[in-house]
C-alpha cells in the first residue's frame, strides 16, 4: 500500500493548498470549417465545436469525482479566426465571435479561445477585418477570448500592429465600459504565441497540432510556498530542490488527467501547461511564494532573482514527471488574480516597471493590470512595445493584457469578480510615446534569429 | 480497480466501525488498512477494491462525506492511480 504520509500529504494539498488542474482545454481545428458562405462557415464552425466537445464537461466533471482533485475550468481553443473567416468582413467577424459563445454555451465550457490573428510580419484582409471587430466582439460576449500576435523572434515586431492594438484595447474598454471595462480581461497581445497553450485569455489551436486535442493546465502555487515554509530557512540549492520535487507531484497529477481525458474522449493528447497559475483566493498566490522565499513583500529588490530560480526550478521539476510539456509552462504574475501581488500593488511595493523586469525572467508578461482610463492609445502601444521587446530579443512568449478602466484613475480600485479578482489601478510614466508609436513599420527581427 | 478512503478529524468512539459499514453496505472490500493518531488528531486510510460496488463511485463518495460531516471528519475515496503517480516514478 502507498505510505501513509504520501496520501495524507496528497489529501492535504487538496484540501488545504488549493491544488487543483485549472484547465482542461480541448483543441479543435476550424480549417474544415471554411467556406465562402458566410452562414454555411457559421453553422460548420458551431456544428463541429458542439460535437468535438459534446462529452468535454460531463468527462472533466468525472474525472474530478473519480480522482478527488478539482478541476476548475473547462475549455476550447479553437484555430485562429482570422484564418478561418478569411473572407469576412468586420460584420462578419462579429458574428462569427457570437458564434462561437453559442456554442460555448451549448457545450457548457467556461471560455472559448481562438479569436485570433497572427500578425507577426503583415496583416492579410482577413486579420486586419478580425482586429477591427474586437471590441464590438469582446463587448457582445462573455466567453469568447482574443489573442493577437504582434511579433515573433524570427519576424521581428509588427509596429503598425503594436499601434494598432493599444487604440482597439481603448475602444474595447470604452465598449465595456458598464462593466469595469471588462472586455479588455479576454484580449491579449503576444509575441511568439505558442500553439497549444490551454491558458486563456491567449489559447488558441495551432496549424501544425490535430484535429483534436487535450492539453492540460495545472496550477498549485499554494502547495510550492506551503512547501517553501515547511522547508524553513535553507540555502538556495536546497530551495531550488524543494520547489523542484513539488512541482513534479503537481505535475503527475496533471499528467493523469490528462491521459485519462484523452482516452475517455478518444482525443489525442497533446501536453502539459506547468504553469503555477494564481487565484485571488487566500493562499493561492505566486507572490506569496516570493515572499516566502525571504523578502518582505513582492516587488522589493531581489524580486526578479527569486522569480528567476522559481520559474527555472518548475520547469525542471515539471519536466521529468510529463511526457509533453508545452504552452507557457512557467510562473504567471497577473496583477489582478493574485492576492499577494495585489496586496504589494496596494502598499507600493510593487511599479509597473518591476513587474516589466519581472517577465523578462518567468512566463507571459504584464497580465491583468488596471491602468487609467484615460491613458492614451499610444501610450498603451508603448507599453506592449517594451513588453514585446523582451519576448522578441529573450526568444521567448510574453503577453500584455491590460486593462484601461473606463473612467477610473490612479488609486481608485476595480472589481472584476471570480477568477479574474479585482486590482488596484496602477500608475503609468507621465511622459507620452506618441511620436515613437507614429512612426509605424516593422522593428527588424533580432541578428540571433538567423540561426539557420 | 481500488480506491483510497481517507478519514482525518478529530478521534471519537466508532469511526473505523461507521465507515466500514459505509464500504460494506456499497459492496467495496476493504483490502488493507492503516491508521495513526497523533494527540487527538486521528487519520485513517483504507484501500478498497471498487469493482463490484453496486452503486456508482460519485454516490459512495458522497455517502462517505456525508457521513464525515455528521461526525466532523474529513472523509475523502479517491482512485489510487492519483497517489501512485505522485509518489512513485
Amino acid at each position: 500500500m502507498i505510505n501513509i504520509n504520501d496520501i495524507l500529504e496528497t489529501v492535504n494539498m487538496i484540501k488545504q493548498e488549493n491544488l487543483d488542474i485549472r484547465t482542461i482545454t480541448m483543441g479543435i481545428s476550424l480549417l474544415d470549417c471554411v467556406s465562402d458562405d458566410q452562414k454555411r462557415l457559421e453553422e460548420k464552425i458551431y456544428d463541429k465545436i458542439t460535437k468535438s466537445a459534446k462529452n468535454l464537461v460531463s468527462t472533466a466533471n468525472d474525472l474530478e469525482a473519480t480522482y478527488g482533485i478539482p478541476i476548475i475550468n473547462k475549455r476550447v481553443s479553437v484555430t485562429p479566426i482570422s484564418l478561418v473567416g478569411a473572407c469576412a468582413d468586420v460584420e462578419d467577424y462579429v458574428r462569427l465571435a457570437q458564434v462561437l459563445e453559442r456554442a460555448a454555451n451549448e457545450v457548457g465550457i467556461n471560455f472559448i479561445g481562438g479569436f485570433s490573428a497572427l500578425v507577426q510580419k503583415g496583416m492579410t484582409k482577413g486579420a486586419k477585418n478580425l482586429i477591427e471587430s474586437i471590441p464590438q466582439a469582446l463587448a457582445s460576449t462573455t466567453k469568447v477570448c482574443s489573442s493577437v500576435n504582434v511579433a515573433s523572434t524570427k519576424a521581428g515586431i509588427n509596429m503598425d500592429a503594436v499601434a494598432r492594438m493599444g487604440e482597439i484595447m481603448k475602444e474595447t474598454a470604452y465598449l465595456t465600459r458598464d462593466n469595469d471595462s471588462i472586455g479588455c480581461a479576454k484580449l491579449v497581445v503576444f509575441s511568439n504565441i505558442p500553439e497549444d497553450n490551454p491558458f486563456m485569455a491567449g489559447a488558441m489551436h495551432g496549424m501544425g497540432e490535430n484535429d483534436t486535442v487535450i492539453n492540460v493546465g495545472v496550477s498549485g502555487p499554494g502547495v510550492v510556498a506551503s512547501a517553501i515554509k515547511r522547508e524553513g530557512f535553507c540555502d538556495f540549492s536546497r530551495l531550488a530542490d524543494v520547489i523542484k520535487k513539488t512541482a513534479f507531484k503537481i505535475t503527475r497529477v496533471g499528467q493523469l488527467i490528462a491521459y485519462e481525458a484523452s482516452k475517455r474522449l478518444d482525443t489525442p493528447y497533446g501536453i502539459i501547461d506547468l504553469s503555477l497559475a494564481p487565484t485571488p483566493a487566500v493562499g493561492d498566490s505566486v507572490a506569496h511564494i516570493l515572499e516566502n522565499m525571504g523578502l518582505e513583500k513582492c516587488g522589493t529588490h531581489g524580486t526578479t532573482a527569486a522569480l528567476a530560480m522559481l520559474n527555472d526550478a518548475v520547469k525542471k521539476g515539471g519536466v521529468m514527471a510529463s511526457s509533453h510539456v508545452g504552452g507557457l509552462s512557467g510562473a504567471f504574475i497577473p496583477v489582478s488574480e493574485d492576492a499577494g501581488m495585489i496586496s504589494a500593488v496596494e502598499n507600493g511595493a510593487l511599479s509597473i516597471e518591476k513587474l516589466e523586469a519581472m517577465t523578462a525572467v518567468c512566463s507571459v508578461g504584464l497580465d491583468m493590470i488596471a491602468v487609467p482610463g484615460d491613458t492614451s492609445a499610444s501610450t498603451l502601444s508603448g507599453i506592449i512595445a517594451d513588453e514585446i521587446a523582451i519576448g522578441v530579443i529573450n526568444n521567448k512568449t510574453t503577453a500584455v493584457r491590460l486593462i484601461p478602466v473606463y473612467g477610473k484613475g490612479v488609486g481608485e480600485v476595480v472589481e472584476f469578480g471570480g477568477l479574474l479578482g479585482y486590482a488596484p489601478i496602477m500608475k503609468l510614466s507621465d511622459y507620452s510615446s506618441e511620436e515613437f508609436i507614429k512612426r509605424g513599420g516593422r522593428i527588424p527581427a533580432p541578428i540571433h534569429s538567423l540561426r539557420n | 480497480m481500488k480506491a483510497v478512503v481517507t478519514v482525518i478529524g478529530k478521534d471519537s468512539v466508532g469511526i473505523i466501525a461507521e465507515v466500514s459499514a459505509e464500504c460494506a453496505k456499497h459492496k467495496a472490500n476493504i483490502v488493507d488498512i492503516t491508521q495513526s493518531v497523533l494527540k487527538d488528531y486521528f487519520a485513517m486510510i483504507m484501500l478498497v477494491e471498487i469493482d463490484k460496488m453496486e452503486a456508482d463511485f460519485a454516490k459512495f463518495q458522497k455517502e462517505l462525506a456525508l457521513l464525515g460531516e455528521k461526525k466532523n471528519l474529513d472523509i475523502r475515496a479517491m482512485h489510487e492511480d492519483i497517489f501512485n503517480s505522485m509518489h512513485r516514478i
